[in-house]
């Protein structure tokens, strides 16, 4: 079973805050981390590799400092890493993102099961797996929540859609994206981390990926971000007074004013 | 191409290394450098008031195609029904396609597909139906490539689906398919007077940041769009429009994807999405018994009851009730956030509700700041007695 697991590292959010003077995020220590949801992709894969055999393969398309967190990857039951960069890949959507990464999957070889993140939490989009099996022409289930068997050519998947839990049959190869109930995440092992530690992680960049140079990038994104900005948060709460109970008759007044119960 | 700093105009002030998101910018002997990890998203140009950052221009995108007219919806059905946000689309689309005077056309694909008057009522000059046995149990793939086989016949220059579940992942291999942009999630869509294009907003970052997202060279332009953030027009059963019964030929074609089984959850209660009064409690709930008090409320209230990450993370309520980033997007017209300090990520998930009252023993808890009315006090002591005057009078 040849499983690729793809992960990006992200600014962590859990630091970010907004500034009410300058209307500005507020970085303070900010620390790029894998993001959170591609953890259980990871495991994922690790725990299929443990119940089928084969290799766990960790992509990541990103800055040279994503290597960080493809060396984590590998401390955590990754068999190997490779690493996309390339300045040509900067700017790019969600499109262009699948395509890179479509090219990686080829060029990995035979490929049975590639496991997403549902979505990230900074662009937020969870576009990336749909859009990469589209492209490599593979099955292509969302919001994961169970493998329950592969057998063959097939592989039987439990999945949250909305309000209901669906059992699904899937023909191979797949991409999945998997939610965080699928499993916890283990730890680094220290053969793990003794492994990460020496292992050189390969950097394919445009050319080692045979990439069309007008799907990568910005060159290759159909889509434009033309302007970022904060949201407007004026609005203050009117902080209630007085007693408790004449709080909550006040409350209730104005709700049955607003119509609102 | 990349982001570039004019160093002649740069006077090193500092301030766009406060605006970029992901800390790509630093400070080097006086003048700003950028680092790796910048994804030319923009948001430090309009921060420099030197005019010292500039995104270098792509060689001219290439024009779109102009035979592409029209905006169309794509209608999500349930259990037989067209979802509530299918008639909010149709009230956006209508305005988009009016501002650029073209139609507005609805399209749906599955199996015993009932009248579709009502989305001529919400707004359809014609609708397109693919009723189809093989689309029963809606096979994804199979419902992705016919419909981007439609679009391309039918040509419309903007699609709009619901951000739901299903449209998250389904429109994106729809756009996939066709080789062009998708817009995530949007909260807000305009017609560009200048250019025509469709200028679509939405939150990132778990709602720190928005951006907007243009689509200038492919066509269609395709947005997913959060539930619950237009409204629906009242239905006008006056209007006239078409309908289009379309083919699906299903021999010879399988799906890669079989539905085996599935079990509803939460099916006895209100759904959160579709709730108009959410009751949410937060980690200030302390054991999940005391869920059973928001319960009581909820009932009073004819609400339906949310939670926070920690409860879920806990085990007291399921998943499918938490609220924020990695949960439910709801818009209700009453949120009531009890024992919820207002983390980013939960903020993400109901700040666009008409009203928030927040019950909170610490004054300082961020979640006042998007409250409409707040009680500072103890939820344990608020609670009941609320309980009390709803059900007392
Ligand atoms: C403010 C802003 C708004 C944006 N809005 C849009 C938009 O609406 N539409 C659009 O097409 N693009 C958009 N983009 C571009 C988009 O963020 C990038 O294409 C990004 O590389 C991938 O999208 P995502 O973060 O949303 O990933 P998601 O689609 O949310 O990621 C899902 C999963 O795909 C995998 N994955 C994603 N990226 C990588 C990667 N680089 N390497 C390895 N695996 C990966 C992971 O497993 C991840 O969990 C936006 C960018 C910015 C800065
Ligand atoms: C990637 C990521 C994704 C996330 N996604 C989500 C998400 O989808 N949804 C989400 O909610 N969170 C999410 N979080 C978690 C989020 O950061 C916060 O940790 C979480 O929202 C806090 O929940 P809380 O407000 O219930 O708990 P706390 O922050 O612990 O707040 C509890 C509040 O209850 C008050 N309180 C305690 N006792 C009482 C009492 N007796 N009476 C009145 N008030 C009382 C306290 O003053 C406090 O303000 C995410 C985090 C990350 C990093």
């Amino acid at each position: 079973m040849n499983i690729a697991v793809c992960l990006k590292q992200v600014p962590g959010t859990t630091k970010v805050e907004i500034d009410p003077q300058t209307n500005t995020l507020v970085r303070q220590g900010i620390e790029n981390i894998v993001n959170p949801f591609d953890t259980y992709a990871l495991e994922e894969g690790v725990r299929l590799r443990e119940r089928y055999g084969g290799k766990v393969t960790a992509i990541s398309m990103g800055p040279p400092q994503a290597e960080a967190i493809l060396r984590d990857a590998l401390a955590t039951g990754a068999d190997e890493a490779v690493l996309l960069s390339d300045a040509a890949f900067a700017g790019a959507d969600t499109w262009a993102t699948a395509y890179t990464l479509s090219r990686a999957v080829d060029k990995l070889g035979p490929c049975d099961i590639v496991i997403c993140g549902r979505q990230t939490i900074d662009g937020d989009t969870g576009q990336v797996g749909p859009e990469l099996a589209e492209i490599l022409g593979f099955t292509f289930v969302s919001y994961v929540s169970q493998v329950e068997e592969i057998d063959g050519e097939h592989m039987r998947l439990k999945r949250l859609m909305g309000e209901r839990y669906e059992i699904l049959e899937a023909l191979l190869p797949a991409v999945i994206t998997v939610v965080k109930e699928i499993n916890t995440p283990r730890l680094p092992s220290l053969r793990g981390m003794a492994k990460a530690k020496s292992a050189t992680i390969p950097v394919w960049g445009a050319e080692e990926l045979e990439v069309d140079g007008n799907k990568i990038g910005l060159t290759g994104s159909a889509t434009r971000v033309i302007k970022v900005f904060f949201p407007q948060r004026t609005q203050r709460a009117e902080i209630l007074e007085g007693e408790l109970p004449g709080q909550v008759d006040y409350l209730i007044d104005r709700l049955r004013e607003a119509n609102l119960i | 191409m990349g982001l570039l700093i004019d160093l002649d105009k740069c006077i090193g002030c500092g301030q766009c290394i406060e605006f970029c998101p992901f800390g790509a910018l630093e400070m080097v002997g006086g003048k700003v450098e950028v680092r790796e990890g910048c994804t030319l998203c923009g948001a430090c140009l309009d921060s420099c008031a030197y005019e010292a950052l500039i995104i270098e221009e792509l060689e001219a995108t290439p024009a779109a195609d102009e035979s592409y007219r029209g905006v169309w919806v794509f209608a999500e059905t349930k259990d037989g029904e067209f979802s509530r946000v299918a008639y909010e689309l149709l009230s956006e689309g209508r305005k988009l396609a009016d501002a650029r005077q073209s139609e507005l056309g609805a399209v749906c694909l599955g199996h015993d597909i009932g009248a579709v008057d009502s989305l001529i009522a919400g707004g359809a000059d014609r609708v397109c139906v693919v009723d189809s046995p093989a689309l029963a149990d809606f096979p994804e793939d199979l419902c992705a490539r016919k419909l981007a086989e439609v679009i391309l016949e039918y040509k419309p220059e903007i699609v709009l689906a619901g951000a739901t579940a299903l449209g998250r992942s389904f429109i994106p291999r729809v756009a996939a398919i066709l080789g062009t942009g998708l817009t995530a999630d949007c909260t807000g869509l305009e017609i560009d007077p200048e250019t025509g294009l469709l200028m679509q907003t939405r939150p990132t970052f778990g709602g720190n940041l928005m951006a907007t997202i243009i689509c200038p060279g492919k066509r269609p332009q395709m947005s997913t769009v959060r539930p619950r953030v237009f409204k629906p027009d009242a239905p006008d059963q006056t209007r006239k429009g078409g309908v289009i019964r379309l083919d699906f030929n299903s021999e010879g074609v399988t799906s890669r994807t079989k539905l085996l089984s599935f079990v509803e959850d939460l099916a006895e209660t209100v759904k959160l999405e579709d709730a108009d009064v959410i009751v949410a409690g937060g980690r200030g709930l302390e054991k999940p018994e005391n869920f059973a008090m928001l319960e009581e409320l909820a009932g009073a209230l004819g609400a339906a009851v949310g939670s926070s990450r920690p409860p879920v993370d806990e085990g007291w309520v399921p998943y499918p009730r938490q609220v924020g980033q990695t949960g439910k997007t709801v818009c209700p017209k009453l949120y009531i956030a009890c024992g919820i300090s207002g983390a980013v990520q939960h903020l993400a998930g109901m700040q666009t509700a008409d009203v928030i009252v927040a019950i909170n023993d610490d004054p300082a808890a961020p979640i006042f700041e998007v409250a409409t009315y707040g009680i500072i006090g103890d939820l344990f002591k608020v609670v009941p007695m609320l309980i009390d005057r709803l059900k007392n009078g």
